[in-house]
């Protein structure tokens, strides 16, 4: 008799100079509903990937029912009772619902009984409530549909640990009941979930336990029963130490930027900012805090000009610029951007720094005249920048890769705020940045504000976030919930809200 | 030995070649001639023979200009298969302006036709264009079907409506002789196509080079989202890319009729096209190299008859020499293709494909 179902123990995975997982331990009890809590990349994906059979650990042993197993593909994990639902559904969406469950089984003959195998699905199904017609063709099932299907294919495949990656981000408001309760009876037949998620509430309403991870370690493993949103918000993203540099502005400067009930959908085109109005004042810092995932990113790419209001009004200055584009924003209306993903959004990693300095405004002079550059002007340029922000490089023409990523986001920086901005969003721009790096980019958005810029501050990091603003606003599911003068913006009433627990006191405000 | 390696890689293109030349030699041998004296006839017939080189420039001409109309949608990450097409619906635009516009004098006649065959490359290529960047439709497929539709279109329109009265097979009546385009080399074929062929190419080099239009395309490329935050529209740089190409390759089937044939004939561009994506590839994409690869296969064409007739070779043994060439060449760029520039241009075009993609999602919500 084992007391654990699945033991995960004392796993380290590096990829080069990074410890994706640190000696994490997680033990996990038969028929139970384990969630992995953590912030986006503080591990988990790493981890269920290393179970999976995707990565190898670089050390550690993995233990199924007691018995030490060696996972080298999905195929081992399966052989082993573990499944895994992927946040993007590996079906093929031409075929049935009964053609998908058998694809890649073992042991099907060389005649391919459907009938008996819906039969025997249709069984499995009922008996679980899964309410799916075997023969329906997998691509005209809803979304929620599907996600169902992918968990009776790992139970007809005989998993009876099943992991969920981020199972209700694909799912509407109204799904998610429902597919808790499937969860729920699943556990109680005796099934083991692991669920990865970094939504508080989600882990409250259905897991018996919760690991809380952060920055490749597990912070702490206890239970449901003895935890709340707030705590776990709190273990979640707070740091063991909270170090407060308060650099607070007493006088803030009239509204520069006005968002007047602004939504915008994502990519499934549901809600991903929900009616949210914002005051922006010149010479202020304000700090915008959430669980990744809240809307953050929308946010800040509907200012910038990236992603259109599905409705509402921006105004900048009292000129609507809601239907201005992204150049337009920045050239004309003084619109700056540090984009979260530098790699994704604020680089061409190919280009030189020199390029990169200018990729905003390149085709502009005086960088450009008739259509050709004008490369002595391009250096020139960007070896001033990178003088005043002391970028550290070789020369100009490196490309841009080479550079740590301190470095590139100084090239950033510079290159946004040169331009001498009126509005500066700014999302995450201290991750994965070392502590120098982390206090340059700070001092530099507090010099910005002294002159009179209206800074907009995405952060999950909440520490840092306190460092430098004046007001704190929390996003919860593209909800703006409450707005706190940065001096009541403590850690726990910043962290309740991200776990959308609304203010009592907030009915007056 | 890196140094060897490294110097093998740059030159596989070469060594492709050679060793298409190397086995076509088996085959000369086996139709009864001795393969030096064949390859001596046809270098020296293609490229130092006074007649033979006015072929090979004339060959030249479709050959280069295709191979540009491919090289450009490629830095973008595209695939422009539908040189052919392009090809064909350019001719038809500027014999349509030569035979029924008359009136004008013969310079800015000729301009008006050039213009007219550039437009009706740059429509055909819109097609897929428009398809790609709205509809994410795979522009591979679509710009090589269009090609069917564009010859029997072209057949159609040069057996019918526009068929000279009386004539045996399906062209058209032939242009005004003002409309000629003027000579390289006196009495011969080589037409004046080559030289705005060589320089579009070298627009093309400094445009890539230093030109704001050719970081933009690479940005697209490399990476969209990048792109889009630095206020360059995705869509907008797909369509301009296939726009030009078209254009580019709608030149080349206006120069074969206003050059060379002075009608427009129905099949008349024997697979230009598609060899212009043999220049594009022997050249590893660089315009400047497309010159001399389009030079090269140009010569292997032109020689390949002179040879015919001096060795006495059967035509099919030259044709499939001239498929060697084709074979080696692609399996020279799948040899470690991941490091080459067109490795990289396949994966720019699943960026592309990405980008496309969350963009498409993003509208339809």
């Amino acid at each position: 008799m084992t007391e654990y179902k699945l033991l995960l123990d004392d796993i380290s995975k590096s990829f080069g100079a990074t410890r994706a997982n640190d000696r994490v331990t997680l033990a996990v009890r038969p028929g139970s509903v384990h969630a992995i809590l953590g912030e986006n990349g503080a591990g988990k994906s790493t981890l269920m990937n290393i179970l999976y059979g995707l990565y190898r650990p670089d050390s550690g042993r993995i233990l199924v029912d007691g018995r030490e197993v060696e996972i080298h593909s999905p195929r081992d994990a399966l052989d082993a009772g573990i499944g895994m639902v992927h946040q993007h559904f590996m079906l093929v969406t031409q075929l049935s619902v009964v053609e998908n469950i058998v694809l890649g089984m073992k042991r099907l003959g060389l005649q391919l009984n459907l009938a008996a195998h819906s039969r025997a699905l249709e069984e499995l199904s009922q008996s679980f409530g899964f309410d799916i017609d075997p023969w329906a063709e997998v691509g005209k099932l809803s979304v929620g549909m599907q996600q169902r299907v992918e968990i009776l294919k790992l139970l007809y495949h005989e998993a009876d640990i099943l992991i969920l990656d981020e199972p209700t981000s694909v799912l509407t408001p109204g799904e998610i009941g429902p597919f808790f309760d499937l969860l729920r009876r699943l556990r109680d037949a005796g099934r083991t979930i692991i669920l990865i998620t970094h939504k508080l509430d989600e882990v409250m309403a259905i897991a018996d336990r919760v690991t809380v991870m952060q920055d490749g370690k597990v912070k702490s493993e206890l239970s449901t029963e003895e935890a709340d949103t707030d705590m776990l918000a709190h273990l979640m993203v707070g740091r063991e130490v909270m170090v407060r540099v308060r650099h607070p502005n007493r006088s803030p400067g009239a509204t520069m930027l006005r968002l007047e009930k602004i939504s915008v959908a994502d990519a499934r085109g549901l809600p991903a900012l929900d009616v949210v109005s914002i005051d922006l004042r010149a010479g202020e810092v304000l700090g915008i805090a959430g669980v990744d995932g809240n809307g953050q990113a929308e946010l800040a790419r509907v200012i910038a000009g990236l992603v259109p209001a599905q409705s509402g009004r921006l105004l900048l200055e009292g000129v609507d610029i809601t239907g201005a584009g992204v150049a337009e924003r920045l050239q004309r209306f003084g619109i700056a951007y540090v984009p979260e993903d530098r790699h994704r959004d604020g680089l061409v990693l190919d280009a030189s720094v020199a390029q990169n300095a200018v990729l905003r405004r390149y085709r502009s002079p005086p960088f450009a005249r008739m259509g050709f550059f004008r490369p002595a002007m391009i250096r020139d340029h960007a070896q001033r920048l990178a003088d005043s922000y002391s970028v550290r490089m070789q020369s100009v023409d490196q490309p841009i890769r080479f550079l740590s990523g301190g470095n590139q986001q100084k090239v950033i920086l510079a290159r946004e705020l040169d331009g001498e901005p009126r509005v500066l969003v700014v999302a995450q721009p201290t991750k994965g940045l070392d502590v120098g790096a982390i206090e340059f980019v700070q001092s530099e958005i507090i010099a910005q504000r002294d002159r009179g810029v209206a800074v907009l501050y995405i952060s999950t990091e909440l520490e840092h976030l306190l460092d430098v603003a004046d007001r704190v606003g929390v996003l919860y599911r593209g909800h703006l919930m409450d707005v706190l003068p940065a001096e009541d913006a403590s850690a726990e009433r910043v962290g309740l809200l991200m776990a959308g627990v609304a203010p009592q006191r907030a009915g007056a405000a | 030995m890196t140094r060897f390696l490294s110097l093998v890689f740059l030159l596989r293109g070469l060594l492709a070649v050679f060793a298409a030349l190397l086995i076509g030699s088996v085959l000369i041998l086996a139709a009864g001639a001795d393969p030096l004296t064949a390859y001596g006839t046809l270098f020296q017939g293609a490229f130092l023979d006074y007649w033979g080189f006015a072929t090979t420039l004339q060959i030249m001409s479709p050959l280069l200009l295709a191979g540009l109309a491919v090289v450009l949608p490629l830095r973008a990450g595209l695939f422009n298969i539908g040189a052919e097409g392009q090809i064909y619906i350019g001719a038809l635009f500027a014999t349509v302006i030569a035979l029924y516009v008359p009136g004008l004098p013969g310079p800015l006649h000729i301009l008006l036709c050039s213009f007219a065959g550039a437009l009706g490359g740059a429509l055909w290529a819109l097609i897929p264009a428009l398809l790609k960047a709205y509809r994410r439709i795979n522009e591979i497929i679509v710009t090589l079907l269009l090609n069917f539709v564009a010859l029997h279109f072209v057949s159609f329109m040069v057996g019918g409506p526009m068929m000279e009265p009386g004539a045996p097979y399906p062209y058209s009546p032939e242009i005004p002789e003002s409309l000629f385009l003027p000579h390289l080399l006196p009495r011969t074929d080589a037409h004046a196509g080559v030289l705005v062929g060589v320089v579009i190419a070298l627009v093309m080099f400094a445009v890539f080079h230093r030109g704001t239009f050719g970081f933009s395309l690479d940005t697209v490329a490399r990476n969209p989202d990048a792109a889009r935050y630095a206020g360059i529209s995705v869509e907008r740089h797909i369509i301009v890319a296939f726009l030009v190409a078209g254009a580019i390759a709608g030149l080349a089937g206006t120069f074969e009729v206003l050059g060379h044939r002075y009608r427009l004939f129905h099949a008349f561009s024997q697979g230009y096209g598609y060899d212009g994506i043999v220049v594009a590839f022997l050249a590893g994409l660089s315009p400047l190299l497309a010159i001399v690869s389009a030079l090269f296969l140009a010569g292997l064409r032109a020689g390949a008859s002179i040879m015919q007739r001096a060795v006495g070779i059967e035509t099919t043994v030259i044709e499939a020499i001239q498929g060697l060439v084709i074979l080696f060449v692609a399996v020279s760029l799948a040899f470690r293709y991941r490091a080459t520039e067109v490795g990289r241009a396949l994966r720019r075009r699943q960026e592309v494909e990405r980008a496309l993609d969350a963009e498409s999602e993003e509208r339809e919500s």
